[in-house]
């Protein structure tokens, strides 16, 4: 039962993180219709801007309030990361509005073999790591027996994440631009008939993508202290499983499919054998695009003539 | 027209974003000696990445005003009715070129063009799949790897040659991908390819951790090199009273005949696979993939069954990847999961995309290209993928085609209100 509520903790920890890159994702894909195969290296370039920051205060300048320090390598991080995630959509993905599907899939493939040699170029090929910034946590359980460890920086991560998503939920329900985003994602030619600047808000959704994988990879950073330029595939790859598990194009969807990810991956390599966790998160995506394409919280899709 | 000075004052703004860009990832390396950690600031990359995105944007403005030239050289493709005597007459001088060539070329070069051709079987595969039906694959290296592996282990285990191998492991990549195809291919095409990107990775995953199989990380070595009908190219016959290459002829023992043979056995093979796949398409199946490809829908108002048509050119495509995947354990002698991450079924991709869907030509130049320029230049190696990468999103949004791409003759109902009398 300890064992059990030990890998419900780590699996959750895993998939906050899963449903912050997942959202950048499903958002894209609700609006415009295609897969943003270069969102995993936009988290990938995010946790190294969030080692640099971190880095900078600590070494450089001799910081040591650990709350500044979060928040200041946050804001850094999601603001350059929200530049790349803008830029992208500009130079790669505009350009090729309403061309047949593959043609922009096939340039995001490019643009994410791009980035991860451009970070490799930069910061070199090998593990980066870093001292935690947060370390210590609680024990529970026996004092001879199996005892279950929450760390502080897992706490962080389910607070932090649950903080962005609630500020996202309203952003998406409240606001005018929010509902100019709902608009978009049911009908975007008639938006734009209605006056709404269409491409300010897919600007807009790949920002916001950004913005939260960027919260995604300074805290991956911050809880394994470890990262390569080559994160980012493998993270991209799960959480667009994670997407596509909750139902492409729903938010709450991406969220539940981070979780339900997470949990999935940690009782595998619990239970089963570490080295196929990534085969049961590969499995189960092809599983649920085989038996339920539109997922769990997703609303089918009509192809019309 | 806007005046010059928007511009400059656009394109100031754009180089400033890049240098915003560039900063965290360029300009600021993270230097880590054991428990110390310190940053290192780099301006020149910064700097040369500004002043580039500063002259590209500057440089659309003339680009803009020669797009209408640009249109000129859309129209520039092959010709499709050439008279068939001319084509075959070309054809069979290209082919006695490609045949006496590595006579005469170095060893080095010979032993790149094996691979190139290696890379123009697995061109040709993909592009049936991806060019003529339309499907995109992004886990094609997994049926290379099939075939690799089934040659390598039933090499290893069984015994048989590589002539015996080819045709099992052609048959063992074609039931993997029917056997794949069959539950996926009912899907659209952007998830098509999700699922099969996943599969390319369950099937390296698998082939890292099934160690006692396939030997892990380590992979399999020693695998046999072809035989020219049971004559050995090494320097002594591996198996007792056999007989080598250069003894049964009479001829002193050199290096390079193994080399110039695993490229004629490359050469033909990568004919054989044009023939079959040129067959292919002028048979209604061929013509069921592309019109599979056009409209899905009018297909199956045609009473065409779109599972079958899809799961053929997916089955076909695999089969020429296992085909290839043989050769290849065969010309490297050792194998392991490495060879066979995304990036090869990137690399086949973008081939494909380059040469130009469907164009057979462009994408045996393309596979060509793709192998020799990075040999040639090797001080840019380090930059070869982040160049690649690029190129794929310029082509995308220039030349979509790609660079060789194929007409077809066709016919369009003329606009009411426009018929010519």
């Amino acid at each position: 039962m300890l064992e059990f509520s030990q890998q419900i903790i780590n699996g959750l920890t895993l998939g906050s993180i899963y449903a912050l890159i997942a959202i950048g994702y499903t958002m894209v894909y609700g609006i415009i219709g295609m897969i943003n195969f270069a969102h995993g290296e936009i988290y990938m370039v995010s946790a190294y801007i969030g080692l640099l920051t971190v880095t900078a205060l600590t070494v450089q300048f001799g910081v040591e309030t650990v709350p500044l320090i979060l928040l200041f390598t946050l804001v850094v991080s999601i603001a350059i990361t929200s530049a790349y995630g803008w830029t992208i959509e500009r130079v790669a993905y505009r350009p090729l509005r309403g061309k047949p599907r593959l043609i922009p899939l096939i340039s995001a493939i490019g643009m994410s073999i791009f980035l991860q040699n451009y970070v490799q170029i930069g910061q070199g090929a090998r593990d980066l790591s870093m001292q935690p910034l947060i370390s210590g946590g609680w024990r529970f359980g026996p004092e001879d027996g199996f005892q279950v460890y929450l760390s502080y920086m897992q706490v962080l991560i389910a607070v932090v994440t649950v903080g962005f998503m609630t500020a996202l939920t309203l952003f998406i329900a409240r606001s005018r631009l929010g509902r100019a985003c709902r608009a978009c994602s049911q009908d975007l030619t008639m938006t734009n008939l209605l006056g709404i600047d269409t491409n300010r808000v897919i600007s807009l959704t790949f920002v916001l993508g950004a913005a939260l994988a960027a919260v995604a990879g300074v805290l991956i950073s911050l809880y394994i202290g470890k990262i390569n330029p080559f994160i980012g595939f493998e993270a991209g790859i799960k959480a667009f499983t994670a997407a596509v598990l909750g139902g492409i194009g729903s938010i709450p969807g991406a969220m539940l499919g981070g979780v339900i990810l997470g949990l999935s991956e940690s009782f595998a390599s619990a239970y089963l054998l570490t080295e196929y966790k990534d085969v049961v998160a590969f499995s189960l995506l092809v599983l649920v695009l085989l038996f339920r394409p539109t997922g769990l919280l997703g609303t089918p899709e009509i192809e019309k003539v | 027209m806007k005046p010059m000075s928007r511009h400059l004052s656009e394109a100031a703004l754009v180089a400033l974003l890049a240098g915003l860009l560039t900063v965290p990832i360029l300009g600021i390396q993270i230097q880590v000696e054991g428990i110390n950690v310190s940053l290192e600031g780099e301006p020149w990359p910064v700097v040369l990445a500004m002043i580039a995105v500063f002259v590209a944007r500057l440089l659309q403005i003339p680009l803009k005003a020669v797009s209408g030239l640009i249109h000129i050289t859309h129209r520039l493709s092959l010709p499709t009715h050439l008279p068939k005597a001319y084509v075959l007459l070309l054809l069979a001088l290209v082919i006695i070129a490609a045949a006496i060539w590595p006579f005469t070329a170095s060893r080095g070069s010979v032993d790149i063009a094996t691979l190139a051709l290696i890379y123009v079987m697995l061109g040709l595969g993909l592009n049936v799949v991806v060019g003529f039906a339309g499907l995109l694959d992004l886990g094609y290296v997994a049926f290379y790897a099939v075939g690799a592996y089934g040659y390598a282990l039933l090499s290893m285990h069984f015994g048989l040659s590589f002539w015996e191998c080819l045709p099992l492991c052609v048959i063992m990549a074609a039931t993997t991908g029917c056997l794949l195809g069959f539950p996926v291919l009912r899907l659209r095409g952007d998830y098509l390819a999700i699922v099969t990107l996943g599969f390319g990775e369950i099937i390296r995953l698998l082939l890292n951790n099934l160690d006692e199989l396939t030997g892990g990380p380590d992979g399999i070595g020693n695998i046999p090199k072809p035989t020219l009908f049971g004559l050995e190219f090494a320097r002594r016959p591996s198996i007792e009273d056999g007989t080598t290459f250069h003894e049964f002829f009479g001829l002193d023992y050199s290096g390079a005949d193994t080399v110039i043979f695993l490229y004629l056995v490359a050469l033909v093979m990568t004919l054989f696979i044009l023939y079959v796949i040129n067959r292919l398409i002028r048979m209604p199946v061929g013509r069921a993939w592309e019109a599979l490809r056009e409209d899905e829908i009018a297909c199956r108002s045609l009473g065409l069954n779109p599972t079958t048509i899809k799961l053929s050119a997916f089955g076909f495509g695999a089969s020429t990847a296992g085909f290839a995947g043989a050769f290849f354990a065969a010309r490297q002698g050792f194998i392991n999961p490495e060879s066979f991450t995304f990036i090869e079924s990137a690399i086949v991709l973008a081939i494909v995309v380059l040469g130009g869907m469907g164009s057979q030509i462009g994408v045996i130049l393309a596979a060509i290209a793709l192998t020799a320029l990075p040999e040639i230049a090797r001080q840019f190696a380090e930059y070869r993928m982040l160049i690649f990468g690029l190129v794929l999103v310029l082509m995308m949004i220039w030349r979509p085609q790609g660079l060789l791409p194929v007409t077809r003759p066709r016919l369009e109902l003329p606009v009411r209100g426009e018929e010519t009398s």
